[in-house]
């Protein structure tokens, strides 16, 4: 009986004192944190994917914080969570959210290995960032996808894949965060973030490559030659505009009448998530140089009845299929 | 038996074309210079398509002061000027020239007669310095840094003495070795000219002692050069790296970047670039042309070939039999550091040691296996890093760690990945790791 | 030209080296002290060693088949054989089959495969497998057979020198110790102990055959002999119930340890620096463990503490760089 009473004491006596010593210290060692940091963080997907450019979710929240004394979020955007999560941010920080479009990454590169043979083999790391160290890597394009995987490597989301089949990275729109990590990434920086448009829609160039037309042709054959043919069909709106041989269409222009994907004779630039053509006969009149202006009216209206129209026609395709 | 201190391996040799005279290779048809044969600014071209051109003339025009000029090296028509292949499997801006016939501009001197320093009391080191910068010179042992950049030493620093690398640690390349052989005298004319240029009067030729006629032949003919002594090495790579022959030859350790070999009072140039330097200021001849081994174990005879600039692969390797049925890697330089190249069309630059051929169980590597933490790698790098960490840190880009493990430092020479027990590809992610922390660093420069 | 050239970064050449080449050219190393044991513990000597290299194998393979789901598995490269071989070393010659198999099990199953197999275990597979049935089976694992008996179960049991030693200390008797054999049959392997560790030259020989072979470096082997030696002539001098060097070198794992055990790839230090830290340490815990500790023998317990610090030494004991000197020259 004396012994149990004894360890009991003891016992009682280490415990107390040792809660008293970790009293003391987190009351000695405590380091004050503005509140409204965790209260951020909580609402964060969490998934510390680097997208808004601070170190981890933790990183973003003591930003946002830090950027309402400001006044302001206008700088901050979690990509993953969206606009619902960022007012929800600016809730907390008693600020209005600012708009952002969101975006979805986009592979610049359709160079699969039918039309973009392998030529030589690249033995090492797979890694693309190891690969373009080699120079031109495996074929002809030093512009085009090395089909490594680095983006897919980099993308928290599980994303970006790269097709065994056509060794081309593949980006899954419904899981896209729009983040940009795998634009980051990319050693060629083939992977663009762009607006993710009404309805998913979106136009782009789908090929990176820079060098001339005649070398362009060569190396791949469906590569950009810069020739301009989408420039001057788009000379109504100017959303396309020629770099170093290479057309790029800004998505904040753009109208979507596709006029430059038909326009393009290497079948550089696609049409996202449109529904298919219709037959040829139909679609004559669309490719009428009358026509665009129509388009451009309806698309000015900002109604877009058009899109509601090419919508049905998607769910008609999609019964038929 | 002298080498450098830290870590090392020992290759096998290979050395199958050791000993075949140097052999002068036919003209191309189509010769094409890349503007990007050195290391720094490229060269602009200051000829069009159309223009005619000599053996000599001056095709592109240094911009900068590191940088160098580019000659023809073939007489004929300028087909036009676009971009081409070269030996980094990029293509960048070159100049086409269709060769006709074998027109040499009259101002070069190809009379085989040996000038002495003697004969050209004249040459002080500025005129020696201006006369290699003007022949577009660069470092021939690979490297390519333009030569007379290293003649200049920035102020406050001084040289005390020249060592000449006539190391040839890569396996297989015996380019410098049959050029030692064969223009003796003419090196050691080069060698006066260097010592003259940084005004010092001590010289070193390192030779690995698998050299040994190479070493009793320049031990001979250097007697009449008191002020140049030949240093025996004992066979170990990468010997023949600047920071470690420095170490090996007057046993000095240059510190890490930025401090350069001048730090420690030493100039060292490639025993292919003294016999350049001769030619370009004793016979006026620009750099045209070089030797380069051709070999393989699959080719039919390995050579040393005096090859004309421009000149395509395909046709060198024709030159020692034709291409080998079984071949699967061809690169361009050693098989320690050189570079595989993509196709055989790619042309001979200032650089060009070796063209290599592997045969197909060669070339590939083995699947890399879990590290064991033998610590081969450790005590294998020259430079005394530790291969493993880096190698680690950089694949999970963890750059900030890679920078205070002094990935900086790496020579890139491969003994790491050489020397892995489990194939891990070692250089592979190091080389990853230090060009981003190189760029990261500049970065940062920048802002400052 | 029938097949696609190919292109990597440099080098393109290969030293040849391979795991199973060090795995292997340390089981020919012991292969000296491997016969030894066989000619003085006879048949227990086989069925142990059969068993424990045996069971090693097949854990490694069922565990990284069934349980991890690789579809390679790697007991080709001979690491499990080596596990197998030390553990069957450090184990008296009349242990029963089912506690080898249980040691192995732990050796391999707890002490490497659970860190993620070769190249991750932060602990001497063999030793953790060997300090386990050590404090689980303390008395199947502390009877050990006298030299020259060669049956397996009902082997001659008798004391080890390290129990002299032991024993000499506790009654501060140094008279204890004249039972110690000579140093002629400490050297060759005539005393009793665990199989593989009794006899200390051919151990040693197998040790200068790895270091002749680059397989290790010297290094760490002749820091802890050395160490060992040192701590333990200096206590024989101040008291002569210590036992001299020489019995202590050649008694118990010393020898094995330092030359195969410490030297394990894995969980020994990078750096010579390092592993010069790591040899004394293990030097001077084997020689504190021994003379004051309650187990007669602390080379495992000492080998095993040291391989938690080699992460430690590891961080910060770094390979002298190049120009370092040249740095600290120009600094004063």
């Amino acid at each position: 009986m004396n012994l149990i009473l004894v360890a009991v004491i003891v016992l009682g006596v280490v415990g107390l004192v040792s809660a008293l010593v970790l009293f003391l210290a987190s009351k000695k060692f405590a380091v004050w944190e503005d509140p409204r940091i965790k209260q951020v963080s909580d609402v964060l997907p969490q998934a510390n994917c680097g997208g808004c450019g601070y170190p981890g979710c933790s990183g973003f929240a003591s930003a946002c914080v830090k950027a309402a004394e400001g006044g302001s979020l206008s700088d901050l955007n979690c990509a993953p969570g969206g606009q619902a999560v960022m007012e929800q941010v600016a809730g907390i920080l008693g600020l209005k959210a600012s708009a952002a479009a969101p975006k979805v990454a986009v592979v610049r590169c359709q160079g699969t290995c039918d039309v973009r043979p392998h030529g030589v083999e690249f033995d090492g790391v797979h890694s693309c960032k190891i690969q373009n160290m080699t120079g031109m890597g495996e074929t002809q394009c030093l512009y085009g996808c090395l089909g490594e995987g680095d983006c897919a490597a980099a993308c928290l989301f599980g994303a970006i894949t790269v097709n065994p089949a056509t060794r081309i990275a593949e980006v899954d729109e419904s899981k896209c965060t729009g983040c940009g990590a795998c634009a980051k990434s990319c050693p060629r920086g083939i992977i663009e973030l762009v607006p993710q448009g009404p309805k998913n829609r979106k136009v782009v160039v789908l090929c990176n490559n820079k060098d001339k037309g005649a070398l362009a042709t060569k190396e791949c054959k469906v590569s950009c030659i810069g020739c301009g043919k989408c420039v001057k069909v788009c000379d109504k709106f100017e959303a396309i505009t020629l770099g170093t041989n290479l057309a790029h269409i800004d998505p904040d222009k753009c109208k979507m009448c596709r006029k430059c994907e038909e326009a393009c004779p290497r079948g550089a630039i696609k049409a996202f998530n449109f529904p298919p053509r219709k037959p040829k006969a139909e679609a004559a009149p669309v490719v009428s140089p009358a026509s665009p202006k129509v388009e451009e009216t309806v698309a000015k209206a900002s109604a877009s009845p058009i899109v509601e129209k090419k919508v049905e026609t998607q769910k008609e395709s999609e019964t038929a299929v | 038996m002298k080498t450098f201190r830290i870590g090392g391996v020992h290759p096998a040799e290979n050395k199958l074309s050791a000993g075949s005279p140097i052999r002068e290779a036919a003209l191309p048809k189509q010769a094409i210079f890349s503007m990007f044969q050195h290391i720094g600014a490229p060269a602009k071209p200051v000829v069009k398509k159309g223009d005619v051109v000599k053996v000599g003339t001056l095709l592109g025009e240094a911009v900068g002061f590191v940088s160098a000029p580019i000659y023809s090296s073939v007489s004929g028509k300028v087909s036009k000027v676009d971009v081409a292949l070269d030996a980094s499997d990029t293509r960048r801006m070159a100049v086409y020239v269709d060769v006709e016939g074998d027109e040499w501009e009259e101002s070069i001197d190809r009379t085989p007669d040996l000038v002495r320093m003697e004969d050209r009391p004249d040459l002080d080191a500025q005129a020696i310095i201006e006369k290699i910068k003007q022949a577009g010179i660069v470092g021939m042992g690979g490297a390519t840094f333009p030569c007379h950049v290293k003649l200049c030493p920035p102020p406050g620093q001084k040289a005390e003495c020249v060592i000449i690398n006539a190391v040839e640690c890569e396996p297989y390349l015996t380019s410098d070795h049959s050029l030692m052989l064969e223009k003796t005298d003419e090196i050691l004319v080069g060698v006066s000219l260097i010592m003259k240029a940084v005004n010092v009067n001590r010289a070193y030729i390192g030779i690995e002692n698998n050299k040994p006629d190479a070493i009793r032949l320049m031990q001979e003919k250097a007697k009449a050069y008191p002020q140049i002594e030949i240093v025996p090495l004992k066979v170990q790579y990468p010997q023949g790296g600047e920071k470690q022959l420095i170490d090996a030859v007057i046993g000095r350790q240059v510190p890490a970047p930025p401090a350069i070999p001048i730090s420690v009072g030493a100039v060292v140039q490639n025993v292919g670039t003294a016999f350049a330097i001769y030619e370009a200021v004793m016979k006026n001849k620009p750099l045209i042309s070089r030797i380069i081994t051709v070999t393989g174990k699959s080719v039919k005879t390995p050579s040393n070939l005096l090859a004309r600039l421009g000149t395509p692969f395909s046709q060198l390797i024709d030159e020692c039999g034709g291409l080998p049925a079984d071949t699967g890697k061809i690169i361009g330089g050693g098989p320690m550091m050189g570079k595989a190249l993509i196709s055989l069309d790619i042309p001979m630059t200032k650089g060009s040691s070796g063209l290599l051929i592997m045969n197909d169980k060669e070339a590939r590597r083995a699947a890399p296996e879990p590290c064991i933490r033998c610590a081969k790698c450790v005590s294998a790098c020259p430079m005394g890093l530790e291969p493993y960490l880096l190698a680690k840190i950089s694949s999970q880009y963890m750059w900030e760690e890679a920078e205070k493990e002094d990935i900086v430092s790496c020579i890139e020479c491969g003994s790491c990945a050489f020397t892995c027990p489990s194939h891990r590809p070692l250089l592979d992610n190091i080389r990853l790791g230090k060009s981003t922390v190189m760029g990261i660093i500049r970065e940062r420069a920048a802002k400052k | 030209m029938s097949n696609r050239l190919i292109v990597s970064l440099s080098p393109h050449v290969h030293s040849g080296d391979s795991i199973q080449k060090n795995m292997y050219g340390v089981c020919l190393a012991l292969v000296p002290a491997l016969v030894a044991s066989l000619y003085f513990f006879g048949l227990g000597a086989a069925v142990v060693l059969l068993t424990s290299i045996v069971s090693c194998v097949f854990f490694e393979w069922a565990i990284a088949k069934f349980i991890l789901r690789r579809e390679r598995t790697s007991i080709m490269d001979g690491s499990a054989i080596l596990t197998g071989i030390l553990l069957g070393f450090n184990m008296p010659s009349n242990l029963p089959i089912w506690i080898i198999i249980i040691g192995a099990l732990v050796a391999i199953g707890v002490g490497k495969m659970t860190f993620g197999g070769l190249g991750q275990n932060p602990f001497n597979p063999a030793l953790v497998g060997r300090v386990f049935l050590l404090i689980s089976f303390p008395a199947q694992m502390t009877t050990w057979p006298v030299s020259g008996s060669v049956e397996y179960l009902d082997a001659q049991t008798g004391a080890t020198p390290l129990a002299l030693m032991k024993w000499a200390i506790q009654s501060g008797d140094a008279s204890v110790l004249q039972d110690i054999p000579s140093s002629v049959d400490m050297l060759i392997g005539a005393h009793g102990g665990s199989l593989g560790e009794v006899s200390a030259i051919l151990l040693f020989i197998g040790c200068l055959f790895m270091i002749v072979r680059k397989i290790i470096t010297w290094h760490i082997p002749v820091s802890i002999l050395g160490t060992v030696a040192l701590l333990s002539g200096v206590l024989h001098l101040v008291n002569p119930i210590y036992a001299d060097p020489i019995s202590v070198l050649c008694s118990g794992g010393l020898m094995l340890g330092a030359c195969f055990m410490a030297t394990d790839y894995v969980t020994s230090p990078m750096v010579p620096k390092g592993q010069i830290i790591y040899g004394v340490a293990i030097g001077a815990l084997t020689v504190v463990i021994r003379n004051w500790g309650s187990y007669p023998e602390g080379m495992s317990f000492a080998i095993l503490i040291m391989n938690a610090f080699t992460p430690l030494i590891n961080t910060y004991c770094k390979p002298r760089r190049f120009g370092e000197v040249v740095r600290k020259e120009a600094k004063k």
